[in-house]
């Protein structure tokens, strides 16, 4: 279980949000909802502990994550605004090499290609992708290392129509396995039982 | 009294604007007396003349060179350790008063070395140094330009002072080791082996100034920086509201 | 550890393919030394002379020059915070870049300088201490190197800056280094010089990566 208690979050002095609460259980998804600027991105890089909350404690089933940062970025998958996919590599190498970071026991590289249907591409370098299939590609690391915890940042941009089922596909696979999800995101992404959380701009 | 007493800006405001005065009086007393006696008082050196005079500007100099970047180093350390919120301000503010202080020991020490000498620069182990050190300086008041984030820019320029402030001795062992390797053993050192008490009061006496003189520097640049921060702050409000 | 070496392949990995770095650093390094007889005379007393500070000056300027990359690349693609979220403590995935920066451009110096050395006629005595030097030396400029190169991240076009930064930090290096390949040509004991060389290595090898890692945290934020 991950649960946020009174979360703030400060960027340059200002304000973005207060008093912020939230849980989310196995199996479960968390989307959050808000115009652009209200801390969407905030709270998720608070939660992979790329940013520190102004106020406020997360924890881990129960204990605070301060205590071992380490621990709770093992158990969580984090996809951005960037891809985090080298040019000079190709697919499958940009997969692999993340897996074998994350030292994963089992390597799913091949399964997560085919999950989003990149497999065509394993032997193409990165740098003659399309936007699209860049994006697919840095969202098949998901699959190919298992985690806990998605935080996904807009997940959907410049994916396609087949590509956003795959990644709905992925997260329902996901949410089976008692995975969790924490998602900001415009569109629906097949999400029924989601719960939703408003962010308000301060 | 906690560390955080005075981390309320309006209470140090108030204070500071109350010291400023009485430190920038001092100041000018302590100059006074220091120049009457270093000019005038002291005895001229039966070997370099009255060209020792300008001791009592560059000795002072060089140690508030050092101690500015000491206390810069604690004030960073401050900083990044307990997040006191006008420890980087302090250090902000105190890294161009440590600069010029450095700039005028290395142009005193010229001027000196002239005479002493015959040529305006001596890879001398003291001057160079402190040359080192003015380097210091100014890639901490670069850093902190060149970052945009002020919250961001604080904490890498602590970082950078913290940095600097352990390899300072190794720098001056370096140039310590360096210099007795090259240096020929007819140049006469700087200061003498011991100082006459004559010249030792002015001496201390315009160090004082010097310090009391960092302290008011010191309290208008940081009363200053609040200042614009609180412009920033109300400008920003404006414009969100 | 396993991580650790993932992280070193994987940039290894990197310098191969997109090549380059390496072969401008040792591109550099063959100029700058070659500037020194134009700029000074052909003398070969002379640069006999000159030749252990000359060579040690230019190999410091070209590991330097190929540091803004260190994390310039990985922090513009993302590919910095995903390796900060590997569960790898960050001072070790910034020692893992250190090393790989060391391979590919402190390695490389090092087993240049020697040609270099006979170019500007260095005696016979000097060119085991220039190895040694250049062995015990140049990780001390990765390490310290990465404390800068962390320290710019954010800034646009931070390449003078890291220079103003690092370069009086390097001083200690270069003259110790440099001061034992003078004491091996003139048939003095090298190894009080060589000590304090090692000495400074190894008390970066704890401290760079930590005050690197501050750095780099900060530029996520």
């Amino acid at each position: 279980m991950f649960q946020g208690r009174d979360i703030a979050c400060e960027r340059g002095e200002r304000r973005i949000f207060t008093g912020l609460n939230f849980v989310i259980t196995p199996g479960q998804a968390l989307v959050l909802r808000g115009p652009n600027g209200c801390g969407k991105t905030s709270l998720l890089r608070i939660s992979a502990t790329l940013l520190t909350a102004a106020d406020g404690a997360l924890t881990w089933n129960g204990s605070d994550i301060a205590e071992n940062p380490e621990g709770h970025r093992a158990n969580l998958h984090y996809i951005g605004h960037q891809d985090a996919v080298k040019g000079a590599l190709t697919v499958r190498e940009n997969i692999a090499m993340w897996a074998k970071i994350r030292a994963t026991a089992t390597d799913h590289t091949e399964a997560a290609m085919a999950a989003f249907d990149i497999t065509h591409l394993a032997d193409t370098p990165a740098q003659y992708l399309s936007a699209g299939q860049h994006r697919r590609t840095a969202l098949a690391r998901l699959v190919a290392s298992p985690a806990k915890l998605w935080l996904l940042d807009e997940p959907t941009v410049s994916l396609d129509q087949a590509g956003t089922e795959c990644l709905q596909q992925a997260i329902a696979t996901h949410q089976a396995k008692n995975g969790m999800v924490m998602a900001a995101t415009h569109i629906e992404l097949g999400l029924d039982d989601a719960e939703i959380l408003q962010l308000k701009p301060q | 009294m906690s560390i955080h007493y005075f981390a309320n800006p309006t209470r140090f405001t108030r204070l500071a604007g109350r010291v400023q005065p009485w430190a920038a009086g001092l100041t000018v007393v302590l100059l006074l007396i220091g120049l009457y006696l270093a000019l005038i008082e002291a005895p001229a050196d039966y070997q370099q003349g009255d060209t020792v005079r300008i001791m009592f500007v560059h000795v002072p100099a060089a140690w508030m060179a050092m101690f500015c970047y000491s206390f810069l180093a604690v004030a960073s350390a401050i900083a990044l350790i307990w997040r006191h919120p006008l420890a980087d301000l302090a250090a902000k503010a105190s890294a161009p008063i440590g600069a010029s202080f450095t700039f005028l020991a290395l142009v005193t020490g010229s001027i000196w070395g002239k005479p002493m000498w015959g040529t305006w620069w001596v890879w001398d182990a003291r001057l160079t140094s402190v040359l080192i050190l003015f380097f210091l300086y100014l890639g901490y008041m670069a850093l902190w330009e060149a970052i945009e984030d002020g919250q961001k820019a604080g904490k890498a320029a602590a970082v950078l002072a913290l940095v600097g402030a352990v390899n300072v001795p190794i720098i001056k062992f370096s140039v310590d080791w360096w210099n007795t390797l090259h240096q020929p053993a007819s140049v006469m050192r700087m200061d003498g082996p011991a100082i006459h008490p004559s010249m030792l009061w002015p001496l201390l006496i315009m160090a004082l100034a010097f310090q009391t003189y960092f302290v008011t520097l010191l309290l208008a640049r940081m009363r200053m920086e609040l200042n614009l921060r609180r412009i920033r702050a109300l400008r920003l409000a404006e414009r969100t509201s | 550890m396993k991580i650790f070496l993932a992280i070193i392949s994987r940039d290894m990995l990197l310098a191969v393919r997109q090549g380059g770095a390496t072969f401008l650093a040792l591109i550099f390094f063959l100029l700058t030394v070659t500037l020194f007889p134009l700029g000074i005379g052909p003398e070969p007393a002379i640069l006999a002379r000159v030749a252990p500070g000359v060579l040690w000056v230019a190999a410091l300027l070209a590991a330097m020059l190929s540091l803004d990359r260190l994390f310039q690349a990985d922090f513009e693609d993302g590919s910095l915070e995903q390796l900060t979220l590997s569960g790898l403590p960050l001072s070790l995935i910034v020692l893992a870049k250190i090393i790989t920066h060391w391979l590919t451009t402190g390695l490389p110096l090092l087993l240049a300088a020697p040609v270099l050395a006979v170019l500007l006629n260095m005696n016979d005595e000097g060119f085991e201490a220039l190895l040694l030097t250049m062995l015990i030396g140049t990780p001390a400029l990765s390490l310290i190197g990465a404390i800068g190169a962390a320290l710019t991240l954010t800034v646009r076009r931070g390449g003078v800056l890291l220079s103003l930064l690092v370069l009086p930090l390097y001083i200690p290096v270069l003259i110790f280094g440099v001061s034992a390949i003078d004491a091996a040509v003139h048939g003095l004991n090298a190894k009080p010089h060589l000590l304090l060389l090692a000495a400074l290595t190894v008390a970066a090898i704890p401290l760079c990566p930590w005050a690197a890692a501050a750095a780099v945290k900060l530029s996520l934020e």
